[in-house]
């Protein structure tokens, strides 16, 4: 990256982290949910689950911050979907800048928004018992997960926010992402489902994702687990990212 | 017209949508310095040029430069030659009018983004707003932000898309001086327009595209030899319903005034 779109891409990031700042209510929804389902799932539904740990809120956590993250890219979509609208995207583009600056500050925002809502989401775990012996390394290692699947979710978000025709379409691509950990290692255990459902669940990428995490978090060994989790992410990553790109010359000559 | 004298040349401009043909080979070129209107009502493929000569947009065929440089072989040095102020207010809501011109300022890499942005907000008037979100300003304040926006780092050449679609009288003869003082400080000025008043007013020369040709090009003098001779007839002169309305909100922008200054 040369220093003259370094510079462009930091002045589009803190545009667009001035839009997340300003508007705190897409904070509050992309985390209320995520903590709504921690409060179901520990206090009411969490007793009758059998998941083999004395903490079911450890359990859940990567699940929950899974799910955080599916929700939040939504809004990468919507800010993006409202830039074309309004005509803000080709002023940028009519201006002599680094054209890949517009899309890299709304990404890069994506992930600062989402590191926010992440860690609001841990304090309240912290509230509800959320406990980890895991040391620094570990730690990072969570991190640097969560941002490659932030980052490969955000491109997908930046295909549909490019192409939608309605602010509604643009963040409805999320849906389906939100519910993908319910039918995952996240809640409950695989090996209670019954055959297709559990083919399903132990071979999508959110189960390698969860699995890493936990053990991470556990200070477990995490086995091919982390392998299988790194690969669905740069895979999804590069082919989002591939498609984000065939959207945007369609956008623009 | 001498031809180191052309801010925009345009030649044999093609494009179509599907199969739409917007442009049927469009050619008008725009002196330095000068302001140029492109009349033609709504879908007559105004902006489809703007967007070409803007490098938004690919022509199908023909040739376009602006400043010298060819559109689709050097975009990159036209976009350093040209501002582009669309036809809806391209400005961000979310950030203050300050906020929008340090954030251009820095973007075109200028020296002194924050003492550019408050010279401009001054200029334009908007210095008693300049911290307040774009969101909460007027149409006219907006327009006048907007324009603002495209001077940062002086292009030569500006293009207005219908800059004063849906303004009210004030806003409009506020953005009307706004583009006589650049083009008497030598910037060129390519101007989109459905109202022919604005192009009568402003324009030194007009261009009326209609079914994606220039069907008539020149002076507002020239364009009008083109019907008979004027007759002279004796008229009583109302005060026209924009008159009324200036004279009673106490604006002193009266067209009158506007066009003294000329």
């Amino acid at each position: 990256m040369s220093a003259h779109s370094f510079s462009n891409t930091s002045v589009m990031l803190g545009r667009s982290v001035r839009h997340v700042t300003r508007s705190m209510d897409t904070i509050i929804t992309v985390t209320i949910m995520p903590i709504a389902f921690m409060l179901l799932f520990v206090y009411v539904f969490g007793g009758a689950i059998q998941a083999g740990t004395d903490n079911y809120v450890n359990y859940l956590m990567p699940g929950i911050l899974l799910i955080a993250i599916a929700s939040g890219i939504a809004y990468t979509s919507y800010r993006l979907f409202n830039d074309l609208q309004s005509g803000i995207f080709e002023r940028f583009h009519s201006m002599p800048i680094a054209r890949s600056s517009v899309l890299w500050g709304h990404v890069l925002t994506s992930l600062v928004a989402n590191a926010i809502s992440v860690v609001i989401i841990i304090l309240v775990g912290l509230l509800m018992g959320f406990r980890s012996s895991a040391g620094v390394l570990a730690w990072l290692a969570v991190a640097g997960i969560l941002v490659l699947f932030t980052l490969a979710l955000t491109w997908v978000a930046v295909i549909s926010g490019l192409s939608a025709s309605s602010p509604d379409g643009a963040s409805a691509f999320s849906y389906p992402l939100i519910f993908l950990p319910f039918v995952s290692s996240a809640f409950v255990p695989t090996d209670t489902m019954p055959g297709p459902v559990r083919a399903f669940a132990e071979n999508q990428p959110v189960t390698s994702i969860v699995n890493t995490i936990r053990a991470l978090l556990e200070e477990q060994p995490v086995g091919s687990d982390i392998w299988i989790a790194l690969a669905w992410c740069v895979g999804i990553l590069i082919v989002a990212y591939a498609f984000a790109m065939v959207a945007y010359r369609r956008k623009i000559a | 017209m001498e031809e180191q004298n052309l801010a925009i040349r345009v030649h044999g401009l093609h494009k179509s949508y599907q199969k739409l043909q917007v442009l049927k080979g469009v050619d008008f070129d725009v002196a330095s310095g000068s302001i140029f209107a492109l009349l033609g009502s709504n879908g007559a493929g105004k902006t489809t040029i703007v967007r070409i000569l803007a490098t938004l947009l690919k022509p199908d065929d023909g040739t376009a430069s602006v400043n010298g440089f060819d559109v689709l072989s050097q975009p990159a040095r036209v976009r350093e030659s040209i501002s582009l102020t669309g036809q809806f207010a391209a400005v961000d809501e979310i950030l203050t009018g300050r906020e929008n011109l340090v954030m251009i300022a820095k973007l075109r890499q200028v020296e002194h983004p924050r003492r550019v942005a408050d010279d401009l907000l001054e200029r334009f008037g908007l210095a008693d707003a300049a911290g307040r979100r774009v969101a909460t300003y007027s149409g006219g304040m907006r327009r006048r932000l907007d324009i603002a926006m495209s001077l940062i780092g002086d292009p030569p050449v500006i293009f207005l898309d219908e800059p004063t679609t849906g303004l009210d009288p004030e806003g409009r003869i506020e953005v009307w001086q706004v583009i006589q003082n650049l083009a008497d400080s030598g910037t060129t000025v390519l101007l989109t327009t459905q109202y022919l008043e604005e192009a009568e007013k402003l324009a030194d020369r007009i261009a009326i595209l209609h079914e994606g040709t220039i069907i008539v090009s020149g002076t507002l003098a020239e364009l009008r030899e083109l019907l008979p001779s004027a007759k002279v007839e004796y008229v009583e002169r109302q005060p026209t319903l924009e008159e009324v309305f200036l004279a009673i909100v106490g604006s002193d922008k009266t067209p009158e005034n506007d066009k003294e200054r000329q």
